[in-house]
């Protein structure tokens, strides 16, 4: 059964854009690289992305989860900004480093607010500083291996030449099964409001392919007052991503890490990667997710055999005796 | 999309275990109040996980009713389709006629959920634009087109046999002999249907989907068995339903072992098997099979106990359709069973790594 599919072809690292079978003049893969600890929860790549892509404000609740009223990634919100408070004896590493833009640190923007903790003096307002705040606009990864785009039996989901993973919405018949697929829960069928476009569609973010066609960046990189969403090439931003981990570990930020940056990884790297401070599901993401199409041929060749059983013992059931 | 941020963390373990997420200290705090009641048991004594203020992190198929229902109808159809093949090879008229509008009944049936459970009923035919191996739903949706027509030519050969012989006129008299050969080619296509739903749920980020998918494809298969084998219990004379009570034992003990060891090979995703509407349903479909197998020893007597027995063998795989279902939906909706089987494997292996 394996021999059905190439080597890679369900995991492991790969050029999407090649895969899919763009030639030699397609253009670099383009990504995020999303560094949460410059993000300030402005949201305003909540808002770029609706106001450019026509999402329906339908869902807007007061939660009571810190800042966060969108409430997660879903067909109506394709960036999504998580805000998280934490205590600071909860806090993994107590790291007792300077607070905002201290001096020697590494440069502007090392200690930004997203790493905002009190001195271990007291200095300054630490007395009301006794919590750290994570924000993390959250967005579809457009994985190497991307389980959505696998399982679409219709081809409405596809590869552009960016190695980004786009929904045709002309051509999606709504069956669903990308909604579950998906290892980081990002694609929906929308539902409503019912004036909205595309209801029992599946949606989700496009990483601005208009825009990116007319050589432009996405609308929520565009709108990020702090370039915490970096638009670019793929390549160049994992090795910006490294550049980053290393000045913050050397800076003592010790809970800085990658996520998503690993071709190697379980989806074979994603486009839209982050930097984080805590561990990935603290931010609402999987720690080391898979794409569930890796383990297709050994589900096809169980399937196979179970299919075979059945054909046998419905044949045995009508040999031998006569009633 | 939940609309109860906090539902997810309140499933505590039997002694009050404490699901922890650092995001709201505030939540974390669960006392045994969190347990349910009835068959709930947590298979994992102490579980410690971190989310983001609860909230699931895959999402849970936007699937209904359908797609259980249209899991049974489509096994009941692939098991009639072989009863009908080995009734008519084996000379039993009686069976062979129910079995080939049972076929093509639990087909119609089929067609219908999984028209009426897309967003777009009126694109479905988009699913013919291409062939996907990687995609499981395109692989059964060639499967069904291949079984279909020939499922359904079977049983018209069938309903032109009962014609009066005036009536059979034209191309009709033909249709009888056609039955044989239709009914032979829908049979090898039946195993295939009834297999390739386990893939078609297995086959995703739903952890008790996924985590099923080395036993799911034989549950399915003994499931669809024991409904079809039921189905031609209830509607065969009882003369001639040796075969089917044969295969209802067969296919019921086979979705029993296979279920009991998918359980146990699942880890802490088996837990929703065992809690809430999938336990419920789950608990029903052993009892249902088990009386079921029970009856249908008696059956080959009894025309009450070939009815109630396959009565009882096709609302067990019902039941089994419905609660194996459920339990990935279950477990879509609560962080833990994203997070912690991945914690586990990580702990174990390191975290997964491509390596030639």
């Amino acid at each position: 059964m394996t021999s059905l599919f190439e080597p890679n072809d369900l995991w492991g690292p790969l050029d999407p854009a090649a895969d899919a079978g763009y030639g030699e003049d397609r253009p670099q893969r383009k990504g995020f690289f999303t560094d949460t600890s410059i993000c300030i929860g402005c949201k305003a790549c909540e808002v770029a992305c609706k106001e450019w892509n026509d999402v329906p404000a339908d869902h807007f609740d007061m939660l009571g989860s810190s800042y966060d009223n969108s409430h997660s990634l879903n067909a109506n919100q394709w960036r999504h900004v998580a805000f998280i408070e934490q205590p600071a004896g909860r806090a993994p590493v107590d790291l007792g480093m300077p607070g905002v833009g201290g001096p020697g640190v590494g440069g502007p923007g090392v200690g930004g607010p997203g790493v905002g903790r009190p001195d271990a003096d007291g200095e300054g307002d630490a007395e009301s500083m006794d919590f750290r705040w994570l924000m993390s606009s959250d967005v579809c990864k457009h994985c190497t291996h991307a389980g959505c785009l696998d399982v679409c039996p219709t081809g409405a989901l596809f590869r552009t030449e960016f190695g980004t993973v786009v929904v045709q919405d002309d051509v999606c018949n709504g069956c669903g099964y990308c909604v579950p697929a998906c290892p980081y829960g990002v694609i929906e069928r929308r539902t409503g409001p019912d004036d909205a476009k595309n209801v029992g569609i599946a949606q989700k973010c496009t990483l601005c392919y208009d825009r990116l066609d007319a050589g432009k960046r996405p609308a929520c990189a565009q709108a990020c007052p702090t370039e915490s969403i970096q638009f670019g090439d793929v390549e160049e931003l994992r090795e910006r991503a490294n550049q980053r981990v290393a000045q913050l570990h050397e800076a003592g930020v010790m809970d800085a890490r990658l996520y998503g940056n690993d071709p190697a990884d379980g989806v074979g790297g994603t486009g839209a990667f982050f930097l984080l401070l805590d561990e990935p599901e603290v931010y609402g993401f999987p720690p080391d997710p898979v794409v569930p199409t890796r383990d297709l041929p050994d589900m096809f060749r169980k399937a196979s055999l179970a299919a075979a059983t059945l054909l046998a013992g419905a044949a045995f059931a009508f040999v031998g005796r006569r009633r | 999309m939940t609309e109860r941020p906090d539902n997810a963390v309140t499933r505590g373990g039997p002694e009050g275990v404490r699901s922890q997420t650092t995001a709201v200290p505030g939540v974390s705090d669960l006392g045994p109040k969190a347990r349910r009641g009835g068959g709930d048991r947590s298979m994992v004594p102490d579980v410690e996980f971190t989310s983001y203020y609860g909230r699931p992190i895959v999402k849970e198929s936007p699937w209904k009713e359908e797609i259980p229902a249209y899991l049974f109808t489509g096994g009941l159809a692939a098991g009639s389709s072989l009863l009908a093949a080995g009734a008519d090879l084996t000379g039993r008229s009686g069976m062979r006629r129910s079995a080939r509008f049972a076929a093509l009944g639990a087909l119609s049936f089929s067609m219908g959920a999984l028209v009426r459970d897309l967003g777009k009923p009126s694109r479905f035919l988009n699913m013919l634009r291409v062939v996907k191996l990687t995609s499981p739903m395109s692989v059964g949706t060639w499967i069904l087109s291949a079984y279909g027509p020939f499922a359904g030519a079977a049983a018209a050969s069938e309903l032109v046999g009962m014609l009066p012989e005036s009536a059979r006129t034209g191309p009709l008299r033909l249709a009888p002999y056609a039955g044989r050969p239709a009914g032979l080619v829908a049979a090898l296509f039946a195993p295939p249907v009834a297999a390739y739903t386990a893939v078609l749920l297995a086959d995703t980020s739903t952890p008790s989907w996924h985590e099923a998918y080395r036993e799911l494809p034989f549950v399915f298969v003994g499931s669809a068995a024991a409904a079809a084998s039921g189905l031609s219990l209830a509607t065969s004379p009882l003369a001639e339903n040796g075969p089917a009570r044969r295969l209802a034992l067969g296919g019921a003990a086979l979705e029993l072992a296979m279920e009991h060891r998918m359980e146990r090979s699942m880890g802490i995703t088996a837990e929703p098997l065992h809690q809430g509407t999938a336990g419920r349903f789950l608990r029903a479909a052993k009892a249902l099979t088990v009386a079921g197998i029970a009856g249908s020893l008696l059956a080959g007597r009894s025309r009450t106990m070939a009815v109630a027995s396959g009565a009882a063998l096709m609302a067990g795989s019902w039941c089994t359709r419905f609660g194996v279902f459920e339990a990935g939906q279950q477990s879509a909706r609560d962080p833990k069973y994203v997070v912690v089987p991945q914690r586990q494997r990580m702990e174990r292996e390191g975290p997964v790594r491509y390596s030639e």
